[in-house]
């Protein structure tokens, strides 16, 4: 039997059986594709001969080993979320924002906390003095989680959320403002990041030990398997461990080996593997080297689909697939004729196209210099659009499939981040590794490396060490009320008084007795607390006095 | 007599954005520099304590949040009430141009926003130290 | 000399001067260290060392917590490597002991081994003087674990803790010669990693090697992040530095690094006196040259030059 009608044959199965029944479930979003000229455009590009290893490493769309997508339409189907992290000041503002955003045409919302909230801390500790509402809105309690979804239906919208070491606190507040409204909990959907490994290996905003933080973790696996069934429980993601100067392989295979631990976690206190694979999801990283990026989002999702068929016998297809959201690189960004920016982050919105992603922020050019301004934004959200809509990239699936060199490149990623699994998994796993400092020498090694190159001229950063100009910044760079925290101390004690405290401080108890006990889910204790207006500090101080706090350990 | 400039790189406030700041202590380091590194999440309190018990002639503050209008002229305030102002202070990271005219009246000597080379913060430091 | 009465006082500004004085070798460190010597003597010194990565510094943490619940003084010197390219470094160990940072009665120091070989900083001694009459009870020295070069630090210190963690492969084998033997106490960290048996058992062996000792090596098992087995591990240093001192071992001890001490200075100032006499410097690319071609042959030739030196010095001395 020759391979040509194998691929003819095996096209015809994937068509009839894969791509027909989604299609009329879903048509795609146009009867006939062609290019801007009218030329006709295949759903999917294949070679007209090929071996076995074109099946294995390859296959179809929306099938084993997903390398050339999760879904089988791809965005013939529909287009990838657009989804802008946005969020500064108080809930009111911010809230402003985000009907601009929906407005301007945007999907999904993406909700970006002030460090207190991340950490947190009430806007009125004294750790929080210079942060409330700096990088993001600021949240006490479930008040401001009413005003800053306040005219948002959520049932209409699918939310991510920044959110880590208090993701379960965050998810409670969402839960309680969807009930005010009406919604049901297995109406919301969106997203937690809740990946506090990369906390410690790359972004900071910890909190507890790994120990209580990936109870944690699995507590919500747990409850939103029951209770929130279409919300993604967890974003594992390599975006911040790109940032901190991570290779794209590196990105990748720390990202996979986090996420291999948290598979274990869940595995470890009981729960089914194909319950709760389909809702975990990741977050990547765009950068400049388009074919590298693209190579990069291929291989993710051929070796996750290995590491749970093969790793944690997952069954279902849906716990194999692995569903990324992409932000374009914030480090790529240079304070530097800032307009540079958009080319750049043009570049980086084609790479997470062609590499399959299924939602992208876009960063906006003045990131460099602070908070990104309403026109700014804007941009940024027509880039995506504008790539979505003109460069006819999205018309057909995979396209750079079959290049010599993005395969080539695939393979070598795919190699290089097995043997980073492997030599963390000789370590004893991912929270070993971290404590080790394993994986932070790793990436401090290669941003070591990357900053020289840029000293020494070796790589050329365009308006930084080549092609300067001289040029005045621009005034218009978004700046935060100074006087934030006073204006959300103020509204923690209207709602201090406000509340039945006597039924706050039972939720807390109850929610500290829950702490005690390894075996106690503590996400119904946490949402009981929220409902009665317990603040977020109250709520992360009473698991602080159990679990403890991690302690940065690594220098250099 | 072997006399060595020592200097302190500190993460004030929540930001968790080190690449910055562990990049510099190694390329100064590499400059031949004494390096103190305390990691993040440190208050002005921590930060004059540690430079002081040091005896550190410079402290370099790394900060991304934007809390910087805040925090660092914080931290010259009390390096002033401890006598300790012979303490040079600079600074770096997300910073606007127009704020940079604020922090320097405020005692922060010099500001290295990103895409400075290492050359200008040995400049700096070589000719106040 | 107004620093004295400073650092007596305690003020922590004028200890971390005196430390920069000493650490730098600054023309004034002799006198100030004399003026200060009559105060020193009331401070116990521990050394912590051990491979890197054993934990050394979230240990020490701990200690200053248990030490602090106490109400002493405590002060830390932690001891990192110079890079020997740029002879610059990163200091970074205290970042685990940050929590003290604001604790008046907490002192840390950062010292970079600039070039010392040995593990702790060439001036460690006198810093520790600095830190003793400034009025620490408790001075823990944090040293570098690099294997066999890290022996000086019981050179400084009233008791050595060594500590240890499964998992380090062939690096104990290289400890064993030499290093293993510097612990007064043997501290088994991480207890919960897999291969703390195997540990335990190499520690007990090559103690049993020691032959017998009536003050008998303690071997504690801790996992310092958790805070676990530190209290036990207070008791056990306490319990073994009374035995030391009713046991004279402890004065022994001072008595015999005061010795080595003394025996460094003597080498040390002879050689600068010498030097500075013969010129060696300026000379001593033209005696090698004489040397290789066969000019001149080695011992006599510095043999007279040291006996004119003396002679000289002598009629000096004659003359004053």
């Amino acid at each position: 039997m020759s391979n040509k009608s194998k691929v003819a044959q095996e096209k015809e199965r994937w068509e009839s059986n894969v791509v027909n029944k989604l299609i009329n479930k879903f048509p795609e979003r146009n009867a006939n594709f062609t290019t801007g000229s009218w030329m006709p455009l295949e759903r999917l590009g294949l070679p007209k001969d090929c071996g076995e290893e074109y099946f294995e490493k390859l296959g179809f769309p929306g099938e084993y080993p997903f390398t050339r997508g999760v879904q089988p339409t791809m965005y013939r189907g529909r287009f990838w979320t657009m989804r802008q992290y946005a969020g500064f000041g108080t809930a009111e503002e911010s809230n402003e924002r985000y009907k601009y955003l929906l407005n301007a045409g945007q999907t999904g919302l993406s909700i970006a906390f002030d460090l207190p909230t991340q950490i947190g801390y009430d806007s009125d500790a004294e750790e929080s003095i210079g942060e409330v509402g700096k990088v993001g809105v600021a949240i006490d309690s479930l008040a401001d989680m009413e005003i800053l979804f306040d005219g948002i239906p959520l049932d209409k919208v699918s939310t991510s959320m920044t959110i880590n070491a208090p993701a379960a606190v965050l998810l409670a507040f969402y839960i309680a403002v969807a009930e005010k409204q009406g919604v049901t909990k297995d109406k919301l959907n969106g997203t937690i990041q809740n990946d506090i490994l990369k906390e410690y290996i790359a972004r900071g905003t910890y909190i507890f030990p790994p120990k209580p933080s990936l109870r944690l973790i699995t507590n919500i696996f747990d409850y939103c398997s029951r209770e929130v069934p279409n919300w993604n429980t967890i974003s594992i993601s390599g975006y911040h461990i790109r940032e901190a100067g991570s290779t794209a392989a590196q990105e990748v295979a720390f990202t996979l080996a986090d996420g291999i631990e948290y598979v274990r976690a869940a595995i470890e206190v009981g729960l089914d593997v194909d319950v709760f694979s389909g809702r975990l999801s990741f977050f990547f990283n765009a950068h400049n080297d388009l074919l590298e990026e693209v190579a990069k989002f291929r291989a993710a999702r051929r070796i996750w689909a290995k590491i749970m068929k093969e790793k944690f016998q997952a069954q279902n297809p849906k716990s194999m697939m692995l569903r990324f959201h992409t932000q374009t690189g914030g480090s790529t960004l240079t304070a530097q004729q800032p307009d540079n920016n958009i080319v750049r982050v043009a570049i980086q919105t084609l790479a997470a196209v062609l590499g399959g992603t299924q939602s992208l922020h876009t960063n906006s050019r003045d990131e460099a210099l602070g908070l990104p301004t309403e026109q700014s934004v804007q941009i940024a959200l027509r880039t995506q659009q504008i790539v979505a809509h003109e460069s006819g990239v999205a018309n057909t699936i995979d396209p750079l499939a079959g290049s010599y060199i993005v395969e080539e490149m695939t393979d070598r990623i795919e190699s290089e981040v097995w043997d980073y699994i492997n030599k963390i998994e000789s370590i004893g796993g991912m929270v070993k590794a971290i404590e080790k400092g394993y994986v932070q020498k790793q990436i401090q090694d290669s941003a070591y490396r990357y900053q020289k190159e840029i000293e020494s001229s070796e790589r050329i950063i365009v308006g930084v060490n080549k092609f300067q100009t001289k040029e005045d910044q621009p005034e218009d760079i978004l700046e935060v009320n100074p006087r934030l925290r006073e204006i959300q101390s103020q509204k923690i004690a209207d709602v201090k008084a406000k509340r039945n405290n006597e039924k706050v401080a039972n939720k807390l108890a109850a929610l500290e007795a829950g702490a005690k006990n390894p075996d106690v889910n503590l996400m119904p204790l946490i949402l009981d607390a929220a409902r009665e207006y317990a603040t977020l500090g109250e709520i992360c101080n009473v698991l602080r006095k159990e679990f403890g706090e991690y302690k940065e350990s690594i220098v250099l | 007599m072997s006399e060595k400039v020592r200097i302190l790189i500190a993460k004030p406030g929540l930001d968790g954005h080190d690449r910055g700041a562990k990049y510099i202590a190694r390329a100064l380091k590499d400059e031949g520099y004494e390096v103190i590194y305390t990691g993040l999440r440190q208050t002005p309190d921590s930060i004059v304590a540690t430079a002081i018990q040091e005896d550190v002639q410079f402290i370099g503050l790394s900060l991304l949040s934007g809390a910087h209008k805040e925090l660092f002229p914080k931290i010259v305030d009390k390096l002033k009430e401890q006598e300790a102002s012979d303490i040079h202070v600079f600074g770096g990271g997300v910073i606007p141009d127009r704020d940079i005219p604020f922090l320097l009246e405020h005692g922060v000597e010099a500001v290295f926003t990103p895409g400075t080379p290492i050359s200008d913060v040995v400049k700096f430091i070589e000719s106040v130290k | 000399m107004e620093l004295v009465d400073r650092v007596l006082k305690g003020e922590i500004r004028a200890v971390a001067k005196a430390i920069t004085l000493v650490e730098n070798g600054h023309p004034d460190k002799e006198k100030f260290i004399d003026s200060i010597y009559s105060k020193c003597g009331n401070a116990v010194v521990w050394g912590v060392t051990g491979p890197p990565g054993a934990g050394k510094s979230t240990l020490v943490d701990k200690l200053i917590d248990q030490e602090r619940s106490k109400g002493k003084k405590v002060a830390v010197i932690a001891v990192d490597p110079s890079s020997p390219f740029s002879g610059g470094a990163v200091l970074g160990d205290r970042l685990r002991m940050q929590s003290h940072a604001t604790d008046p009665n907490v002192f840390i120091r950062s010292m970079a081994s600039r070039g010392h070989l040995g593990g702790v900083a060439g001036n460690t001694t006198d810093a520790v003087r600095v830190l003793d009459a400034a009025g620490y009870d408790l001075i823990i020295i944090e040293s570098i674990g690099v294997g066999q070069t890290e022996i000086e630090i019981i050179e400084v210190a009233d008791i050595v803790l060594l500590v240890l963690v499964p998992g380090m492969g062939d690096e104990i084998q290289a400890l064993k010669a030499g290093v293993m033997e510097i612990g007064d106490i043997y501290i088994l960290n991480k207890k919960d990693h897999d291969g703390i048996e195997k540990l335990e058992a190499e520690v007990n062996y090559m103690l049993s090697l020691k032959g017998y000792d009536e003050l008998k090596n303690p071997v504690v098992l801790t996992s310092a992040v958790e805070n676990i087995g530190i209290v036990e591990l207070t008791h056990t240093i306490e319990d073994y530095y009374s035995r030391l001192k009713t046991s004279n071992r402890l004065t022994h001890k001072r008595k015999k690094r005061v010795r080595e001490e003394i025996q460094h200075l003597l080498i040390s100032k002879i050689m600068t006196v010498i030097n500075k006499n013969l010129e060696t410097e300026k000379n001593i690319d033209h005696w090698a040259e004489k040397l290789i071609s066969g000019e001149i042959s080695p011992y006599s030739f510095f043999n007279q030059k040291i006996k004119n030196f003396l002679e000289e010095s002598s009629e000096n001395a004659d003359t004053n």
